[in-house]
C-alpha cells in the first residue's frame, strides 16, 4: 500500500478522532466532579449540530451566528438537566443517577425527534476551498477547524484546572467531596459547572462536526459509545487522556478498515478497552494504581 | 423495608403463582405474546438485579448474553439441526461460560471496571453478528427457527408458549429467591455495603462477584433462547447496546435488591408501550419522563412505591394516625 | 297464522336490513405496522404518511363496497419483537381484514408465520426476495426486488465498459441483501468484485475505504445502502479526487441525497429507481405517468418534503388490497388473499403489478428506469 494512502488513513483518522475527543471532555468533566457516567452526552453533541441547522434554516441566521447561539443554548440544556434532575437527587446512589442521565438522552433525543424530524441535516462548512493536498492525502478546511478547535478546548480546560480557583475548587469535589464541602466549596454550584462545560464542550463537536459528518436526531448514541470508550481507554477522568484516546480510536478504526476489515473497524476500540482492562486496567494515561482487592 | 420483602414471601409466591395462572384468561387474547416478550424480560431482569441489587456491579452489555445463546441455539436448531433442548442448552452454557472469562478478570478489580468491560463486550458481540454472515446471516436477521418442541410436544400457541416463559420465570424467581437468602446471599450484601469490610471477614469477593455474574447470564441466557425459539426470527437489532440499557433501566426501576421489583420493572416497560400507542410519536417522551420522574420521586422503584402504598394502607387499618411508610429505607 | 308469518317475514326482513346498515356504517379495518420510530423511521414516516393520506382519499371517494375503510397503523420502532407484538394486537383486537407493512424485511419475517397461521392477507413494504421466496399463501410484497436493480447497474456498466468494481455496502439489511446479490450475479454479468467493503450505516467518515478501493484497480464502485452514509461517500469521494463512476442503489433516490451529499459530489452518481423520482420525464403515454405525477404532488404539497419511493411502497400496498376489495367484492380475509393473487397489469407507483400463485411481488425490471444525478436534479437514462 502506498505511503499517501496510509497518511489518508492517518489524517481522515485524526479528524473523526478529535470528534470522539470532544465527547470523552465532556464525560470527563462531569465524571470529575460527580463520579456520574453522563449518558446524555452524545445529545449534548447531536443539539450542538442540530439547533446550528435549525437556527439557520428556521430563524435565517448566518453561520457566525448560529453556531455560538447553538453553543449557549445547548449550555443552557446542560444547566438545566443538573438542576432539573441531578441537584434534587444529590446523595443518591451514582447506579440511579446514571440511569436518569439514560432518561434525559431519552427525552432529549425524542425532543429532538418530534421538533425536528427524523432526517438527516447537513450545515454548511466555516470556510468554503477545496481539500487540501498533504503528501498524496486530502485533508478538508474543516478538518482543520475541528483539530484547532479540539487543541483549544484542551489548552483551555489544563488551564483552568491549573490555574482558576474555579478549576481548582471542581477537582477538590472530584477527590472528596465531603471534604471539598468542608472547605468552603459549593459543590451544588461546581456541578453545574461541570454540567454547564461539558454542554459547551458537547455542543462545540457537534456543530464543528456536522459539516463533515451529517447530523440526524439520532447521531448522540453511537458518538457517547464511542467517547466513553476513548474516555476509558485514556483513563476515567484524565482530560488529556481522554483526547489521545480519541485520536488514537479514531486513528486505528481509520488504519483498521484500510488495512483489516472495514466490518470489524467498530469493533477495534472496544478490543483494545477490553484488552486494557484485563491489562493495565487505569488506562493508557492513568497512575498505574492496581486496584486490586 | 427489606422485611416485608423477603420473609413474607410464602403467600407473596403462592399468589404469584396464581397471578401467573389466571393472567390468559382474565387478559385480552393479544396480550399473551406481550407478556411472553414481558416474561423473557423479566427472566432478564431479574438476572441482573442479583448483579447489581445484590453484588453491586453494573453490566452494560448484558444483551451479548441474551444475544449468544438466542443465536447459538438458533444456528444449532436450524443450520446444524440439532433438537431444541440441546440448542437451548448449548446457549446457555455459551453465554455462561463466556461471562466466566469475561468477568474473572475484571471482577477482581475494584469500583466500576464490569461496567467497562461489559459495554465493550456488548458492542464487539452485536459487530460479530453483524459481520459473521456465513454463521449469523448478518444483519438480515436467521430466519426459519424452529418453535420450541421437547418431548415430542411442540409449544406452538401463544398460549402454551406462556405457560413455557411464565414457568420459567416462577422456577427461576424461586432459585434466586432461595440464593439471596443463603449464606451466599448475606455474603453478597456485605459485599455491596463494603468490599473491604467484607474482605477482613474472610468473603472471597472476587469469587462470589464473578458466581453472580456468571448466574446472571445464564438467566439471560435462557431468555434469549426461549426468545429465538419464540419469534422464530432473530436479527442483531434486538441485541444491541440500547437493549442492555433496556434492562438495567427495567431493574432500577423495578426497584434494586428487590426481586419482585424486577419483575415489575420488565413488565411495566413492556406493557407501557402498549397503553402509549394511542398517542403515537409522543410515547417516546413519556418513556423518557417515566424513567426520570420514578428515579426521581420513587428512588426505591417501583417494588419502594407498592411497599409505601401497602404500608399506608397497613396503618389505616390499625388506625395509626400518621403513616409513616417509606420511610427507614436502608440498601 | 298468516299473520305470524307475514311478522316473522317483516321481522327478517327488518333483521336484514338492519345488520346490512349495521355492516355499511362499520368501516373496513386495515392494519398497518410501519417503523416510524428507531433505525427504519426513513421508511416508515413516508410509509405512514401515504397510508393515512390514501385512507382519507379513498373514504372521500366513497370507500369500498359502500363502507369507509379505517387504517389501524402501529409503529414497531424498527424493532422485530415489537412488531410480533403489533401483529397480535391487529389481528386479535382490531380484528383486521387484511395487514399493509411491516416496513423492515426484519420485522416482516418475524410475523410472516403469525399471519400465516391466522389467514390475514400481508402486503409487506420491505425489499427482500425472501419474503415471496418460497411462496407464502398469504404474504406479498410491493418494493422490487434488489435482484431488479442490481440486473439494472450489471447492465449499465458492462455497456460502458466496465469489469472490475468495488463494492461497498451498508452493514444493515437493506445493505447486505444488496451485497449478497451483487456477489451472487457478478459472474453471470462478467463482472469481477476487486474490492468488497462495507460501513456502519451511521458512520460519518468513509475516507478510509474509499482510499483502500482507490488502489485495488477497479473501474467503478457501487454504494448500497440508504441515507446518510452514501451521502457521506459522495462527499468523501469528491474529497479524494476519485473520479471512478459511482453508482447507487434504489435506496438514495430522493432529493434529499442530493441534498445531503451536495449539489457538486452528486453530479454524475448513476443509479436504479422507481419511476417516481422522475416523474416528469415519464413519457407522457406510460401508464403509471398519471399516478405518479398525482402522487408526488399530493404528498409534497400535504407534508412539505420531499417525495421517496418508500412511500410509494405503502401507496401500492394499500391500493391492491383496495383494489382486492373491490374485485372480489369481499371484504373477508380469505376472500382478499384470493382476489390479490388474480391481480393482474395493476398500476401502482412502483410498477405494474402481476401476482401469481408462484410470484407474490408481481413486478418485472420493467419497474427500474436507470437515472443519473445531473445539475442537481435527476435525468433519466435511455
Amino acid at each position: 500500500m502506498p505511503f499517501s494512502s496510509i497518511l489518508q488513513f492517518i489524517v481522515s483518522g485524526v479528524t473523526v478522532g478529535a470528534t470522539y475527543g470532544l465527547t470523552a471532555l465532556g464525560f470527563t468533566m462531569i465524571y470529575n466532579t460527580t463520579g456520574i457516567i453522563n449518558f446524555a452526552q452524545g445529545e449534548f453533541v447531536m443539539l450542538g449540530g442540530m439547533l446550528a441547522v435549525f437556527s439557520m434554516k428556521w430563524g435565517g441566521l448566518p453561520l457566525p451566528v448560529a453556531v455560538p447561539l447553538s453553543v449557549l443554548l445547548v449550555t443552557a440544556v446542560g444547566v438545566g438537566v443538573d438542576r432539573l434532575t441531578i441537584r434534587p437527587m444529590r446523595g443518591r446512589p451514582t447506579v440511579s443517577l446514571v440511569i436518569v442521565t439514560i432518561g434525559v438522552a431519552i427525552l432529549l433525543r425524542g425532543g429532538a425527534m418530534l421538533l425536528f424530524g427524523k432526517d438527516t441535516h447537513s450545515l454548511p462548512p466555516f470556510s468554503e476551498g477545496p481539500a487540501i493536498p498533504i503528501g498524496g492525502a486530502a485533508l478538508l478546511p474543516q478538518s482543520i477547524w475541528v483539530l484547532g478547535i479540539t487543541l483549544a478546548v484542551l489548552v483551555a480546560m489544563k488551564l483552568f484546572f491549573d490555574r482558576t480557583i474555579t478549576g481548582k475548587a471542581m477537582l477538590a469535589c472530584a477527590c472528596d467531596r465531603k471534604a471539598a464541602s468542608l472547605m468552603g466549596i459549593n459543590v451544588d454550584v461546581m456541578v453545574t459547572v461541570s454540567f454547564a462545560f461539558s454542554a459547551l464542550v458537547g455542543a462545540l463537536g457537534g456543530v464543528i462536526l456536522a459539516p463533515i459528518t451529517l447530523t440526524a436526531y439520532d447521531v448522540g448514541i453511537l458518538l457517547g459509545l464511542k467517547g466513553f470508550a476513548a474516555c476509558i481507554l485514556g483513563g476515567l477522568g484524565n482530560p488529556f487522556g481522554a483526547v489521545a484516546g480519541g485520536l488514537i480510536i479514531g486513528v486505528l478504526e481509520s488504519l483498521g478498515a484500510g488495512f483489516l476489515s472495514s466490518g470489524y473497524k467498530d469493533a477495534i476500540a472496544f478490543v483494545i478497552l477490553l484488552a486494557l482492562l484485563f491489562l493495565r486496567p487505569s488506562g493508557l494515561f492513568g497512575k498505574a494504581s492496581a486496584d486490586r482487592v | 423495608m427489606s422485611s416485608i420483602r423477603e420473609t413474607s414471601s410464602a403467600p407473596g409466591l403462592a399468589l404469584f403463582a396464581a397471578a401467573i395462572v389466571a393472567a390468559p384468561f382474565l387478559l385480552p387474547d393479544y396480550y399473551q405474546s406481550v407478556l411472553i416478550v414481558a416474561g423473557l424480560f423479566a427472566i432478564l431482569s431479574m438476572g441482573l438485579n442479583l448483579l447489581m441489587g445484590y453484588a453491586g456491579q453494573i453490566s452494560l452489555g448484558h444483551a451479548a448474553f441474551y444475544g449468544l445463546s438466542a443465536y447459538a441455539s438458533g444456528i444449532l436448531t436450524t443450520t446444524f439441526h440439532w433438537p431444541v433442548p440441546a440448542g437451548i442448552a448449548a446457549g446457555v452454557v455459551l453465554s455462561g461460560v463466556t461471562a466466566a472469562l469475561i468477568g474473572i478478570p475484571t471482577l477482581k478489580l475494584k469500583g466500576h471496571y464490569l461496567a467497562m468491560g461489559t459495554l465493550g463486550f456488548g458492542v464487539i458481540v452485536y459487530i460479530v453478528f453483524n459481520e459473521a454472515v456465513a454463521l449469523t446471516a448478518g444483519p438480515s436477521g436467521l430466519t426459519g427457527i424452529p418453535r420450541l418442541s421437547a418431548f415430542g410436544k411442540i409449544f406452538s400457541t401463544d398460549r402454551e408458549y406462556y405457560f413455557v416463559v411464565w414457568g420459567t420465570v416462577f422456577l427461576l424467581f424461586v432459585l434466586a429467591r432461595n440464593l439471596v437468602r443463603s449464606r451466599m446471599g448475606r455474603a453478597l450484601r456485605a459485599i455491596h455495603t463494603s468490599e473491604s469490610a467484607a474482605s477482613v471477614l474472610g468473603i472471597d469477593v472476587a469469587r462470589y462477584k464473578a458466581f453472580v455474574f456468571v448466574l446472571s447470564a445464564v438467566y439471560a441466557g435462557i431468555a434469549g433462547a426461549l426468545y429465538a425459539h419464540f419469534v422464530t426470527f432473530i436479527s442483531p437489532g434486538s441485541f444491541s447496546f440500547h437493549a442492555s440499557t433496556q434492562v438495567v433501566t427495567m431493574v432500577v426501576l423495578g426497584g434494586m435488591a428487590s426481586l419482585w421489583g424486577a419483575v415489575a420493572g420488565a413488565v411495566f416497560l413492556t406493557v407501557l408501550p402498549e397503553w402509549l400507542r394511542a398517542i403515537e410519536d409522543y410515547d417516546i417522551l413519556v418513556y423518557g419522563a417515566i424513567l426520570v420522574l420514578t428515579m426521581r420521586f420513587l428512588p426505591g422503584g417501583l417494588a419502594e412505591g407498592v411497599e409505601r402504598v401497602l404500608s399506608a394502607l397497613a396503618s389505616i387499618f390499625r388506625g395509626k394516625a400518621k403513616a409513616s411508610g417509606g420511610e427507614g429505607k436502608k440498601p | 297464522m298468516k299473520g305470524m308469518k307475514l311478522f316473522s317475514a317483516a321481522l327478517l326482513g327488518g333483521a336484514l336490513l338492519f345488520g346490512g346498515v349495521a355492516i355499511a356504517s362499520e368501516p373496513i379495518k386495515i392494519g398497518a405496522i410501519f417503523s416510524v420510530t428507531g433505525p427504519a423511521a426513513f421508511l416508515g414516516e413516508p410509509e405512514r404518511n401515504t397510508a393515512k393520506m390514501l385512507e382519507e382519499e379513498i373514504n372521500k371517494a366513497g370507500g369500498l363496497l359502500g363502507r369507509k375503510i379505517e387504517v389501524v397503523v402501529y409503529d414497531d420502532e424498527s424493532d422485530p419483537t415489537k412488531a410480533v407484538t403489533a401483529v397480535d394486537r391487529l389481528i386479535k383486537k382490531d380484528k383486521v381484514v387484511a395487514i399493509i407493512g411491516p416496513s423492515t424485511t426484519g420485522s416482516t419475517l418475524a410475523i410472516a408465520s403469525k399471519v400465516e397461521e391466522a389467514k390475514v392477507p400481508l402486503v409487506s413494504c420491505a425489499a427482500a426476495i425472501d419474503i415471496v421466496l418460497p411462496v407464502r399463501k398469504f404474504v406479498f410484497k410491493t418494493p422490487q426486488s434488489d435482484l431488479l436493480a442490481v440486473k439494472h447497474i450489471y447492465r449499465h456498466a458492462k455497456k460502458n465498459g466496465i469489469s472490475k468494481v468495488a463494492i461497498l455496502t451498508a452493514s444493515d439489511a437493506f445493505g447486505s441483501a444488496g451485497r449478497k446479490e451483487l456477489k451472487e450475479l457478478a459472474g453471470k454479468s462478467e463482472m469481477t468484485i476487486v474490492s468488497d467493503e462495507v460501513f456502519g450505516p451511521k458512520d460519518t467518515d468513509m475516507n478510509a475505504q474509499l482510499t483502500k478501493i482507490k488502489g485495488t484497480g477497479a473501474q467503478a464502485i457501487i454504494c448500497w445502502g440508504t441515507n446518510p452514509g452514501p451521502a457521506v461517500i459522495a462527499r468523501n469521494r469528491k474529497q479524494l479526487g476519485i473520479t471512478m463512476p459511482l453508482y447507487m442503489s434504489h435506496g438514495v433516490a430522493s432529493n434529499k441525497f442530493i441534498e445531503l451529499a451536495g449539489k457538486e459530489n452528486a453530479e454524475g452518481i448513476v443509479l436504479p429507481a422507481g419511476r417516481l423520482v422522475v416523474d416528469e420525464q415519464v413519457a407522457a403515454n406510460h401508464p403509471q405517468k398519471k399516478l405518479l405525477t398525482s402522487y408526488v404532488k399530493d404528498y409534497e404539497t400535504r407534508f412539505k418534503v420531499p417525495v421517496s419511493s418508500f412511500g410509494g411502497y405503502s401507496w401500492d400496498a394499500l391500493s391492491l388490497v383496495a383494489q382486492a376489495i373491490r374485485a372480489g367484492k369481499s371484504a373477508e380475509s380469505a376472500a382478499i388473499r384470493d382476489s390479490l393473487e388474480k391481480t393482474k397489469g395493476y398500476v401502482g407507483t412502483t410498477g405494474e403489478f402481476t401476482f401469481t400463485p408462484a410470484d407474490h411481488n408481481g413486478l418485472t425490471e420493467e419497474a427500474f428506469v436507470m437515472v443519473k444525478i445531473t445539475k442537481g436534479g435527476w435525468e433519466m437514462l435511455k
